[in-house]
């Protein structure tokens, strides 16, 4: 990459969604969202259950396909062309409520399968990166064992790790707690606040509001397919403009 | 009946039969009710009556040597296994020239040597079809010969045992490839693909073997462009294949279904082609979990071989059926069945307790 296209790509924003639609048979998922997300740029996605959070994160890497509207990530324009997919996939990392990690795997080579034969980086390479990502989320010492060993925390930091092994330019977190015992949701919220802090670009859908406050340099709210409110964390939660943010934020905070 | 064995247990203070641990076990599994007794006794007594039977017939009074005479005289007392040291080089290599039966012979032992050598897992590596490769051209070269001294033997004299584990061990080893492309293909979302996958399988597997091998015997010629043949051997070959095929990949799809979307969801994110993704995270989950009917599939697979008679093929059933066709020894087809159902039953029983093992083995990840 050059100097120029390297300037021209911190300007433009990494992730641009652009009155996107989606529709589930008759059921209309999301409603004209724009949406966008710069370099570094740590968003949290909150809403009640059944609002599109979700179905929207999950769009920019094509697990569900949008009817209308255009979606760019990187510069490249998602659309039916499999090689874009691809190319989109291995800069965007993904970590999934229900971990989503390969049970017949060991935790290493969970770690190290797509870099070898996605990135076609040398084993031995991929190996010492994915030991340095396990040191990273603290649990070097379970490389060779096998995903069903180790308690929920573990795995889900983890799928962190995997997903960081192929250097994303763009994580994407789908509810990362939500499957978790509670006391188990610090270890990986840590791990994910580090992750902030070290400047990684973030698009986060989560109920923990605690982490929004810490971490996030916007707070996006969506109810019912639609982007309702979205702004600074501080004046999100201090001075909330819509009746439905209000009512949310009234509904998770109070207990 | 327990209280034979069951003194050496008894304990210091009890010092009754009845106490030790044998009879006590004995009494709570079979005798813990009158209703339980008198089943227990009941089931004792049909199960000890079959069994004097069957040994008085299968081994006591049984004509294990001797002219079919010998037999004859001992019809309905004892069984025949006389027929066996007279008609075993029939049964196991049919007509196959009798001066060169040692040829089948060795290509079942290399047959064997293949098995043993596929089934431990140290050889699963790129190895394995180099040494299968090696092996069917040794027996390929053996059972034809015609080159360095062995005289040539056309197919249709092929027969015997070695015929069974040639349809077998093909119709296995490319059934399965076969199933799971179509299994792979009733599932894809390009519609002419997964159409043409659903109506192979709905096709094939709704017919019966017999008439798919009837067809591949005698129409399927008239379809060839004159000039050119396919011998009888390869077309119930490939009847048997397409027919296991499409059977196994309702089975390979039950697995495919039933693996967790969020797997196929975790590979694309990772940036994996359908084909990586396929090879590495998707089957090797899918199939494992379809071990059980898989094995279901392949046991009757190789039983079904046996139908390749209705179009005059000599796999070992058959030329036991013909063995005993010869008037000498007519009349004592029951007793070459039970023998030849003996084989087969080895065959099958090893293949289910080694699919278990390797079930075992391979699900190790998922034991904490």
């Amino acid at each position: 990459m050059t100097a120029a296209q390297a300037a021209k790509s911190t300007e433009a924003p990494m992730i641009q969604l652009k009155k996107l639609n989606k529709w589930y048979g008759e059921f209309h998922v999301l409603k004209d969202i724009d949406f966008e997300c710069r370099r570094g740029q740590k968003i949290v996605v909150c809403g009640p259950s059944g609002s599109g959070k979700s179905t929207m994160i999950r769009c920019i890497n094509r697990l569900e396909e949008h009817q209308k509207g255009d979606l760019i990530v990187d510069g490249i324009e998602l659309t039916n062309d499999l090689k874009n997919i691809e190319a989109i996939r291995r800069e965007v990392g993904m970590v999934f409520q229900h971990f989503n990690l390969f049970p017949h795997l060991t935790v290493l080579e969970n770690l190290t399968l797509a870099p070898i034969w996605v990135r076609k980086v040398p084993k031995k390479e991929a190996e010492e990166t994915a030991m340095f990502f396990l040191n990273r989320v603290r649990i070097p010492e379970q490389a060779n064992k096998y995903p069903g060993q180790l308690s929920g925390g573990q795995q889900q930091r983890v799928a962190i790790a995997r997903s960081l092994c192929m250097k994303p330019k763009i994580m994407l977190f789908d509810e990362p707690t939500s499957a978790l015992d509670p006391e188990m949701v610090k270890e990986v919220l840590d791990t994910m606040v580090s992750l902030a802090r070290e400047g990684m670009t973030m698009i986060c859908v989560t109920h923990e509001m605690g982490f929004a406050k810490a971490v996030a340099d916007k707070v996006v709210f969506m109810d019912k397919g639609e982007i309702v409110e979205a702004n600074e964390p501080e004046a999100f939660f201090s001075n909330p403009q819509n009746e439905r943010t209000k009512l949310f934020l009234s509904q998770i905070l109070n207990h | 009946m327990a209280n034979g064995h069951s003194t050496a247990i008894g304990g210091p203070s009890s010092g009754g039969l009845m106490d030790s641990k044998a009879a006590q076990w004995v009494r709570a599994n079979f005798f813990s009710s009158w209703w339980n007794t008198a089943l227990s006794l009941v089931l004792l007594y049909i199960v000890g009556k079959t069994l004097i039977w069957f040994l008085g017939w299968g081994v006591f009074n049984a004509v294990w040597y001797g002219p079919a005479a010998d037999c004859r005289a001992a019809k309905g007392i004892g069984a025949c296994w006389a027929v066996f040291p007279e008609k075993w080089r029939f049964i196991l290599f049919a007509t196959y020239p009798y001066d060169e039966q040692w040829r089948p012979a060795l290509s079942c032992v290399i047959f064997f040597a293949l098995y043993v050598y596929s089934a431990l897992r140290v050889n699963w590596n790129g190895r394995l079809p180099l040494v299968w490769i090696v092996g069917l051209l040794a027996i390929a070269f053996l059972m034809w010969g015609g080159t360095f001294g062995l005289s040539f033997v056309p197919q249709e004299r092929w027969g015997g045992l070695v015929l069974t584990l040639i349809l077998s061990t093909f119709g296995i080893a490319l059934a399965f490839p076969l199933a799971i492309l179509l299994a792979l293909g009733r599932r894809s979302h390009m519609p002419a693909i997964k159409t043409l996958c659903v109506v192979y399988i709905e096709l094939i597997r709704g017919v019966p073997l017999i008439s798919l091998l009837f067809m591949a015997s005698v129409m399927f010629p008239l379809f060839l462009p004159e000039g050119i043949t396919i011998d009888k051997l390869l077309r119930a070959q490939i009847a048997i294949i397409g027919f296991a095929g499409a059977y196994l990949a309702e089975v390979v799809r039950g697995g495919l279904q039933a693996l967790p979307k969020g797997q196929y969801e975790a590979a694309d994110a990772l940036g994996l082609s359908y084909w990586q993704a396929t090879r590495m995270i998707i089957l090797p989950q899918a199939l494992r979990m379809v071990i059980p009917p898989m094995v279901n599939t392949f046991i009757g697979l190789f039983k079904d071989t046996s139908l390749v008679l209705i179009i005059g093929l000599l796999d070992i059933l058959n030329a036991a059926k013909t063995a005993v066709s010869d008037p000498a020894w007519r009349g004592f087809g029951p007793d070459v069945y039970f023998g030849v159902s003996l084989i087969y039953f080895v065959f099958c029983f090893a293949m289910s307790k080694y699919s278990q093992q390797v079930e075992h083995e391979l699900n190790r990840d998922r034991h904490r």
